[in-house]
């Protein structure tokens, strides 16, 4: 079986500015895929390739093994764009009614109902686009992106203009899809919410990938946390000296209440791997 | 539904819910209504004709160039609604994000670009037929006047608007949203221009004026139509009225002739499978 997604080598120019720079990536099937870099690192250039939007000046790219943009591909495809808007004059039930007829989807009133409501707007089906906030309209593209149930999905920041509660729903919801096998490619600046979901991280900049691996492979330990009666204290040891610190502490006479490994989060990997790219 | 039917269907819904067509409308019945009064104040001031000039039909002359000036109007009318629905459709509507949800969906680009295009000609057709049917009525109605041939302006007034609603989605591809009214607006005034001098040219047996006319008919052929749709208004009065219709304010119609109709169709196939090319090329 092919992967969702497989990127090998893409390259894209705009002018004299290269926005990708032989970049190599996959998603596979049933996998969650985060995508982080700082602005202006390629990843909505990258998003829009696989869609079919962009075209790549170099490399491939492929959704289930048929190249991006073509009509099988197409048809596997839910996207949420970075910046989008539906028309002003449409009900959102009529914006996933356009979308049910361009899918070819024969879910009905049922698929929309359902969808609307697993987005949190199953109450204002019938309200105008122009009527709803920019929150609310998030969610409605995040719904449009899952009519037909498509196989991979792609979110470009689907959570940027959602308060917490809304970025909570997205995050069960991409729990839920993952656990109905859809493969998804999320691109965010959140690194929390991709440490949280993501099965993979890809981290891109200046159109490359510097560091790609699980959250827990690009974390690392970074020294241990020790709970005394003096105060909590950071030791720069590995896991393995844990015990012998515990000992010569006590032998020292402090009284222990906790010992917590830490580890880097994901935002100090990220700003590992993309300063220690430029 | 395909998915050119599901596009074509919301460009149309598109159409009447968009407040500009409100606005269109309601343009549209206060041209009607002045062009109502007009006629009528325009027949009630036709007197008996006298004795000297008897061999001339003054209601021809009056409700030929009445119904004339009205084409024009449609005209114009018809080519600011095919501007307004096309304009945006590509580069304007990418930039604001409205275009990359559509044309990520199955149909793609080229079906998206041809049930786009069907819509508004449609839109813009109609338009254009039922002015011109509602000022024959009128004319009519005013004073017992109707065109030698009355389907032929029609068909050829809509078959314009088409054109230019063509020229525009094609202009949309390349250009943002107001550059590309604007500049669709000025080659409906360089058409119009050149059909003018063409007509100067040929009064004045200059050989370079009715060159610019007819190379202008041809590059912009809604010109040429409009000419034709005049033509047909009044193309079988014969005798001294017909002299005086052909020499008045109608003498630069032109038949149309065998190629009008191919040429056209020929043109905007050409114009459509030029933008669809930049279009299925374009990054968005």
């Amino acid at each position: 079986m092919p992967d969702a997604f497989a990127a090998e080598g893409l390259e894209k120019r705009y002018g004299r500015v290269l926005a990708l720079d032989g970049v190599s990536l996959r998603v596979g099937e049933g996998e969650l895929v985060g995508l982080l870099g700082p602005n202006g690192a390629g990843k909505s250039t990258l998003v829009k390739i696989g869609c079919g939007l962009v075209r790549p000046s170099g490399g491939r790219a492929e959704v289930f093994g048929a190249p991006a943009g073509s009509l099988p591909a197409r048809r596997a495809l839910g996207y949420l764009a970075e910046l989008f808007r539906f028309p002003g004059w449409l009900r959102a039930d009529e914006v996933m009614r356009l979308h049910q007829g361009l899918v070819g989807s024969e879910g009905g009133a049922a698929e929309r109902g359902s969808l609307l409501e697993l987005v949190g707007l199953a109450d204002v089906g019938d309200r105008k686009v122009d009527q709803m906030s920019k929150g609310m309209q998030q969610r409605l593209g995040i719904a449009q992106a899952m009519i037909g149930a498509p196989r991979f999905l792609v979110l470009d920041e689907p959570t940027s203009a959602l308060d917490p509660a809304g970025r909570r729903t997205v995050r069960a919801l991409l729990e839920e899809l993952r656990g109905r096998g859809v493969s998804v490619l999320l691109n965010s600046h959140l690194l929390s919410e991709v440490e949280l979901v993501c099965d993979r991280v890809v981290i891109i900049t200046r159109g490359r990938v510097v560091a790609e691996g699980r959250p827990d492979e690009l974390t690392h330990a970074s020294g241990v946390e020790v709970e005394t009666d003096a105060g909590d204290r950071r030791y720069d040891v590995g896991r393995d000296e844990v015990p012998d610190l515990v000992a010569r502490l006590v032998a020292d006479g402090e009284r222990i209440y906790g010992v917590h490994v830490v580890r880097s989060t994901l935002e100090e990997a990220y700003l590992e791997a993309v300063e220690g790219a430029e | 539904m395909t998915g050119f039917g599901v596009i074509a269907a919301a460009t149309l819904r598109e159409c009447t819910r968009r407040r500009v067509f409100g606005v269109i409308v309601v343009l549209t019945v206060l041209f009607l209504g002045l062009y109502s009064l007009g006629t009528a104040t325009a027949f009630d001031h036709l007197g008996p004709p006298s004795p000297g000039d008897s061999n001339v039909d003054v209601t021809v002359l009056a409700g030929a160039t009445l119904l004339g000036l009205a084409m024009f109007a449609t005209l114009f009318l018809s080519t600011v609604v095919a501007v307004f629905l096309t304009f945006n459709v590509l580069r304007g509507d990418a930039e604001q994000g409205l275009l990359q949800p559509m044309v990520v969906r199955p149909p793609g680009r080229v079906v998206f670009l041809a049930a786009r295009f069907a819509a508004a000609a449609a839109v813009a057709a109609g338009y254009a037929a039922s002015v011109y049917a509602a000022s024959a009525v009128i004319t009519l109605l005013a004073g017992g006047w109707w065109p030698d041939q009355v389907l032929l302006p029609g068909l050829e007034l809509a078959a314009a608007a088409v054109v230019v609603t063509a020229v525009s989605l094609a202009g949309s591809v390349y250009l943002s949203t107001v550059a590309n009214g604007i500049a669709v607006l000025m080659l409906f005034g360089a058409g119009l221009v050149g059909g003018l001098l063409g007509q100067i040219g040929d009064a004045i047996h200059s050989d370079t004026l009715s060159s610019i006319g007819t190379i202008t008919s041809w590059a912009l052929p809604f010109d040429a139509l409009y000419q034709a749709a005049l033509h047909a208004l009044t193309g079988e009065t014969s005798g001294i009225t017909g002299v005086i219709v052909h020499l008045g304010p109608l003498g630069g119609a032109q038949p149309a002739g065998p190629l009008l109709a191919p040429w056209v169709a020929g043109y905007i196939g050409v114009v459509m499978c030029l933008a669809g090319a930049a279009f299925v090329r374009r990054d968005l």
